[in-house]
């Protein structure tokens, strides 16, 4: 973060350099960055609890964990990854870095809740952390030695009736998602009213740059559906600390009601994690293609489409949970829905490169993969959805495979795209380009080699969260430990590649160096504090490339 | 949070800094949506308690008399009261009436202590009995809340009553927060026909701690 002025003017990073300036800050552009950071933390701890757990699964038999260190380690991987790193993933860090950039407002609507929200976040994940190391459980047990180590082990989705009856760690770890959700819920609503009041002159709705419209769309979700889990969550946490039975069916509760209550947040979730990676790839395809976006108001109709329809398909993750036969039936054909908005996006991005110059910097490459990556993920969850498929395929790694590139294959990657892309902008810096490119290649092949041997294991039969396995599954579970650790070493680099170059870089990033037409480009790299030096003012949406110009010659 | 456009930091006087009007309108965009997620907030505890409503009947219309509707009424009426007295210093602080402001204001803050004291003489109330959880069990109570005879159904009730109820005066406390920052504006004679932000703000949280309220007590108290 010290990127020194070097005579240049003053920018946000160097314009106050106290840490209580940084601490204490309600730029967007910083607490953005506070993100980025804080969260990184998070998929560092959250991706080794995989690798480890991989490493178990490397042979079948026990290992070198046992199996309750397993059933921790899987939660652990899930609820961090889950809640502290890809919720507040794009929105959070790059949304809250680029959104008053690209519709050319100073801050978000209200600075001083966005920093709230951040420390909101912090609070959190600090519940989680407790909730990680668990030390009450030791504690109340007179320091007995089975408790030392003790924390939540029902995996992320914290199904009840058994965590009402695990360990203390399970009302931290829920506490703390309820917290990081009212960050959440904090953020949406500062970014819907950003939006909505602070455009600047000639920015109208149908001149929204499509990464804002997908901000939008998942504020809407944050917004609407984090109470849900919230209160469901304190359901939980009273039923254990009231021994009231409302999800407990010994208790003459109902279990599958905590199951709804869960999915209908916990299934737009997806949606908020995935959104803004579309968003990202809008954004990148075009400049890279050197062509008009194509449909850019059905790319922008299918965003918003996929908020709504993703609250209305909840339960497909319970056909299996003793639901009736037609809101099985309803479920699995509302679920089918949510593919057509998704594949006109993958067309439009398909045909937005088509006849265009593509040239294949990394954030192309990144945006190439994400596009192959989820229409992978887009058809098995075409499988799952069908009703007698998903029968068979329920808790089996074909779900864990399926899910993988959705979230890792769409939403990191589109995360790490939108880092490479926007890096210029953020640290005023340019990256080492092969080294970038030889990241994504590791990233590319590492991922696929984890998560494709996962569909052939669930076709098999594998289930999901299991200890062990049957030695045939082993060439598979290999094949899989030996990518997870090529995709570990690929983020590595990435990551290292672009902390490398904002620390010690000496390559300085002009204004625009990709010639993009978004109002975030306009401005100096990295922004000053006050983001524009003039008040900003477009009169058409940011993908006329190939079009005459004024001042003349085309982009 | 409208007072964000208070926010600044070192740079040009403009920087952070949206115009009166913006502000305004921000601020009332983001309460409505704020008040959207209470509703949502509240709205599975209304769900689950349809749910076990429906699925035991007959316990939940026998627990549900342990309630005096008597004190809900009481509370009704305190706070649909006091919302009116809200709307009142509202409209003191549209005419820019600071003192009226902080009377109007005053007496609603007012409204929700007199709620919250009739709420702990029902809570009281149901600890006596035994319909509490973390009460130790004694010969003098009805009921025992941790003994074997002590009915799931009745916990299940009583539980939503006590998620619901304290989960509602955990808003009337914080709503009457925001209520009495705002109330110390007035007296520092912050209002006028062009800013009165904090007091609209108050009054339509305060509101949907009422309206609420009006929900809970037909639910809770009186529905056979």
């Amino acid at each position: 973060m010290s990127a020194h002025a070097d005579g240049d003017d003053k920018n946000y990073l160097n314009c106050e350099t106290t840490l209580w300036s940084w601490i204490s800050t309600v730029d967007h552009k910083r607490i953005g960055l506070m993100y980025l950071f804080t969260i990184t933390a998070f998929f560092i701890v959250g991706g080794l609890a995989a690798l480890t757990f991989r490493i178990e699964l490397f042979s079948s038999g026990a290992q070198f964990l046992t199996p309750d260190q397993y059933n921790v380690l899987f939660t652990l991987h899930g609820a961090i990854m889950i809640f502290l790193f890809i919720v507040p993933g794009i929105p959070a860090t790059m949304g809250n870095f680029l959104l008053p950039l690209m519709i050319g407002a100073k801050d978000v609507a209200f600075p001083r809740l966005n920093l709230l929200s951040y420390y909101i976040y912090v609070v959190g994940a600090a519940m989680a952390l407790i909730a990680i190391f668990n030390p009450f459980d030791y504690i109340l047990s007179g320091f007995s030695a089975e408790q030392a180590f003790n924390p939540a082990d029902t995996g992320w989705t914290f199904y009840a009736p058994y965590s009402v009856k695990s360990g203390s760690a399970v009302v931290w770890m829920t506490g703390a998602a309820f917290v990081l959700g009212f960050s959440s819920i904090l953020t949406g609503l500062n970014f819907i009213v950003t939006v909505h009041k602070l455009r600047c002159p000639g920015m109208t709705w149908n001149r929204l740059p499509v990464f804002v419209w997908a901000l939008y769309a998942t504020s809407v979700i944050q917004t609407l559906a984090t109470p849900v889990v919230g209160m469901t969550l304190v359901l939980l946490i009273m039923e254990r600390v009231m021994g009231v039975g409302i999800f407990d069916p010994s208790m003459g509760g109902d279990p599958v009601l905590y199951e709804h209550f869960f999915w209908f947040y916990s299934h737009p979730v997806v949606y908020i994690m995935v959104l803004p990676a579309f968003g990202v790839v809008g954004e990148i395809i075009p400049v890279f293609s050197r062509k008009p976006i194509f449909g850019y108001k059905m790319v922008v109709y299918a965003s918003v489409a996929i908020a709504a329809v993703g609250f209305l398909v909840w339960a497909h993750h319970m056909f299996t949970s003793g639901i009736s036969d037609w809101t099985a039936i309803y479920f699995s054909v509302a679920t089918f829905g949510v593919a057509i908005p998704t594949a006109v996006k993958v067309f439009n991005w398909v045909s937005t490169m088509y006849k265009g110059s593509i040239s294949f910097e990394t954030p192309m490459l990144y945006a190439m993969a994400f596009i192959f990556l989820f229409m992978v993920a887009g058809t098995t969850g075409v499988y799952l959805a069908t009703l007698a498929v998903d029968v068979y395929y329920h808790d089996t790694y074909f779900v864990v495979a399926h899910f993988h590139y959705t979230i890792q294959g769409g939403a990191v990657i589109g995360l790490i795209a939108a880092l490479h892309f926007w890096f210029p902008k953020i640290s005023g810096k340019m990256y080492n380009e092969p080294v970038a490119k030889l990241a994504w290649f590791l990233v590319f092949v590492g991922f696929n080699l984890t998560f494709l041997p996962q569909f052939v294991l669930g076709m098999e039969g594998m289930p999901r969260r299991y200890f062990d396995y049957l030695p045939e599954f082993q060439p598979m579970h290999r094949l899989s430990t030996i990518g997870s650790f090529i995709n570990g070493f690929g983020y590595t680099f990435a990551l290292l590649n672009l902390l490398y170059a904002a620390v010690f870089g000496r390559v300085k990033a002009p204004r625009n160096p990709y010639n993009s037409l978004s109002l975030e480009w306009k401005t100096a790299s990295p922004p000053s504090h006050h983001n524009f030096d003039e008040d900003p003012e477009v009169d058409d949406y940011p993908y006329a490339y190939g079009t005459p110009v004024e001042g003349g010659g085309h982009h | 949070m409208s007072s964000s456009n208070e926010a600044t930091v070192s740079g040009p006087p403009h920087a952070h800094h949206w115009d009166p009007v913006t502000a305004y309108h921000g601020s009332k965009l983001g309460m409505w949506l704020f008040l959207a997620t209470e509703i949502l907030l509240f709205g599975v505890l209304f769900t689950a308690f349809a749910i076990f409503r429906y699925l035991y009947m007959e316990e939940f219309h026998h627990a549900s008399q342990y309630l005096d509707w008597k004190m809900g009424a009481i509370n009704t009426a305190v706070l649909i009261f006091s919302s009116f007295t809200a709307v009142l210093g509202v409209d003191a602080a549209q005419h820019g009436d600071n003192k009226k402001t902080f009377r109007w204001l005053c007496v609603t803050v007012a409204c929700g202590f007199i709620f919250l004291i009739v709420k702990y003489l029902e809570y009281s109330h149901k600890a006596h009995i035994g319909l509490f959880p973390f009460i130790e069990c004694n010969d003098h109570a009805q009921f025992c809340w941790d003994s074997v005879e002590f009915k799931n159904e009745f916990k299940m009730y009583f539980g939503l009553y006590y998620c619901m109820t304290m989960l509602h005066a955990l808003h009337v406390i914080i709503g009457m927060g925001i209520l009495t920052w705002a109330l110390l504006k007035a007296k520092k004679n912050r209002y006028s026909t062009d800013y009165y932000t904090p007091v609209e703000m108050g009054a339509l949280y305060w509101h949907l701690v009422d309206l609420i309220w009006i929900y809970l007590f037909p639910l809770l108290y009186l529905v056979d």
